[in-house]
């Protein structure tokens, strides 16, 4: 008796410290976008190389001498590295805090000369929700930098605004939130939920984003936001396929 | 001149009852009761409701001031209570500084050093808090009594049209909304944008109220009582309901054809869309006829608590939005587990009904019971309080 008991407490305590172990795990439609990525099909069946720019804010970057390298760009470039191990991948970022989606707009072609990517991660929303920048011309710039981007033959995705527990009384994120999601739709375009994939990690408690900064949880944050991202780029380019049959 | 009913319609004071608790639910972000709510059924929410019934319950006070005592006295005691909708609003911006000040100060996390620019006007609260008095500062979920203010600005000379023209007030409201359209009018905010609710759109909603208000009710009963049009708003609630589980659910998000949300997306609440105009009207509708005026319901207990919020919008709105704030806060420090937020929700409610009957007691021992009042019905937020 006393052993089925012990048991049953071993097997609970195991169940629990699997539970809180750190787990990116989200929504399978976060990872399963509809909207394709052919250029980057394209590119990485021939050429074997997958150049990608990360274009954002404040958000896309951690601080320290070490956030370049555990921020969510530097965590994809890693992830990606190990999906596709037969392709030379680099993450380039152009990643400035307080920039509004037009000020991104006004650097774009810029950004694209010194050389072009093959896929843009385009991450915004943020500065726009803070400054309250009219909804309708969020949405005007995105449409703009998508329209300069698929003129460049990038791929795109867009990514949304994280999920800030703390400033929410604060920030109306919402129709910034739908603006993004409603020009993804519209020129079909993946785009990466940041917003509820945090927001699921907050409610089962994977982790705790009101809380302080404890165990490197930004990081943790960052290096899961980063595999994910992979994950959807690996789908919506169905490069599993692809390099599968190239390996066969 | 229409006549005016003596008795007080207590499906208004139900129905901003309820507005009042939905919009303290909905301000509370992230909070699981707020599934329960309104807008994540249909394009409009309580925001219409609130407006809608202020507006019908304006004209209704202020047009039998007005036929009384005349244009000056109803204007005048509009703008009176302009003044006590724009101090409650500042009350309430001084509790939200309060509580920035509280948050920037504590919070320090490295994933939302961006997030916490938000709060670049705290090193510089000077500026901020001019443009607040100005109403051009809003912090969010503070848009609604601003609005109010503006509307009943345009009120105090409005409501000598109204009363004598009512349809030709109408129609200049809907040329307003429709040079807000197309002009894309709407007022500044600081420190960039415009107004969340602009006022030059959502007039139209508080303008039609009134029209209803005034009489022109008979001349709709053939519309309240036609089948047709009844089919037609169940129609349009279903295909609403059906948008927007294509938001919550992604899944359902392909079944939306493409042509069909180019045509409808976005649904702009700033602007007043038509598509919430006409959300709000069949909603409107189907209540009308599912909850009549004399429905024996209204008198039931269970429904006095939230008919006695009602009674006293203005105040339990102001309580409302402090109490949001205050259980985001919670959430935030202390815990955010389901029950947590479910026992908030629930106390936010309490408090909301416990206030406003403790002001209806003091109220009658001051001699002045609210609904027995035979000829001078209290419309609270909307005017009332001489």
């Amino acid at each position: 008796m006393t052993r089925i008991a012990l048991v049953l407490i071993g097997t609970l305590l195991a169940a629990r410290a699997l539970a809180g172990s750190q787990s990116c795990e989200v929504p399978d439609y976060v990872t399963h976008v509809d909207a394709p990525l052919t250029r980057v099909s394209a590119v990485v069946a021939k050429d074997h190389r997958l150049d990608i720019l990360v274009l954002g804010t404040g958000s896309s970057a951690l601080p320290g001498v070490e956030g370049a390298r555990s921020a969510y760009p530097a965590r994809l470039e890693a992830a990606l590295a190990k999906r596709l191990p037969g392709a030379a991948v680099t993450v380039r970022t152009e990643v400035k805090t307080r920039r509004t989606t037009a000020d991104m707009v006004n650097d774009l072609e810029k950004y694209l000369l010194d050389g072009k990517p093959t896929l843009v991660v385009w991450q915004t929303g943020t500065v726009d929700a803070i400054r309250g920048i009219d909804p309708d011309e969020f949405r005007a710039a995105l449409e703009k930098g998508v329209a300069v981007l698929s003129a460049a033959g990038t791929d795109v995705i867009l990514v949304n605004m994280q999920y800030s527990p703390r400033t929410d009384v604060m920030i109306a994120g919402g129709a910034y939130a739908d603006n993004l999601r409603l020009v993804a739709q519209q020129h079909d375009l993946p785009l990466f939920d940041r917003l509820s994939a945090m927001k699921h990690w907050n409610e089962t408690g994977a982790f705790d984003l009101s809380g302080p900064n404890t165990g490197h949880m930004a990081e943790k944050v960052h290096d899961c936001l980063g595999k994910l991202l992979a994950e959807l780029i690996v789908n919506a380019a169905h490069l599993d396929r692809n390099h599968s049959k190239e390996t066969r | 001149m229409p006549a005016v009913a003596s008795e007080r319609d207590l499906r208004l004071d139900l129905f901003r009852g309820l507005a009042l608790w939905l919009i303290f639910l909905d301000h509370i972000p992230s909070n699981a009761v707020n599934w329960i709510t309104l807008r994540n059924y249909g394009f409009s929410d309580a925001a219409e409701i609130f407006v809608f019934i202020s507006g019908y319950t304006a004209a209704f006070v202020y047009g039998k001031t007005l036929r009384e005592r005349g244009p000056v006295v109803a204007g005048a005691r509009i703008l009176k209570r302009a003044w006590q909708v724009y101090v409650a609003h500042i009350f309430i911006f001084v509790i939200f500084m309060a509580e920035v000040a509280y948050v920037t100060k504590s919070f320090d996390n490295p994933l939302y050093t961006e997030e916490m620019g938000a709060f670049d006007f705290m090193q510089q609260p000077g500026p901020a808090l001019i443009q607040a008095l100005l109403l051009k500062f809003k912090p969010t979920y503070m848009d609604i009594l601003p609005l109010y203010v503006v509307l009943l600005l345009g009120f105090a000379p409005g409501i000598w049209l109204i009363v004598r023209a009512p349809s030709v007030a109408l129609a200049a409201s809907v040329v307003l909304y429709a040079l807000s359209w197309r002009f894309e009018w709407n007022l500044p905010s600081y420190p960039s944008g415009y107004w969340f609710f602009n006022p030059l759109a959502w007039q139209m909603l508080f303008v039609f109220a009134a029209w209803c208000a005034l009489g022109t009710e008979d001349r709709l009963r053939w519309l309240l009582r036609s089948r047709l049009v009844l089919a037609l708003a169940i129609v349009y609630l279903v295909l609403a309901f059906g948008t927007t589980m294509t938001w919550h659910m992604p899944h359902l998000a392909r079944l939306m054809p493409k042509p069909v949300a180019e045509v409808i997306y976005p649904i702009d609440k700033t602007n007043l869309d038509i598509l919430r105009f006409m959300h709000f009207l069949a909603l409107a509708l189907v209540t009308v006829r599912l909850v009549p005026r004399d429905w024996p319901g209204l008198e039931s207990p269970l429904l006095r608590p939230a008919i006695v919020c009602g009674q006293h919008s203005l105040e339990i709105f102001c309580l409302g939005v402090f109490l949001s704030f205050t259980g985001h806060f919670v959430l935030v420090e202390v815990s955010d587990r389901i029950w947590v937020q479910i026992a908030i929700s629930a106390a936010g409610v309490g408090i909301m009904v416990g206030t406003a009957a403790l002001m209806r007691w003091y109220r009658m021992i001051e001699g002045r019971r609210p609904g027995s009042r035979p000829p001078k019905p209290d419309a609270s937020l909307a005017g009332g309080e001489a």
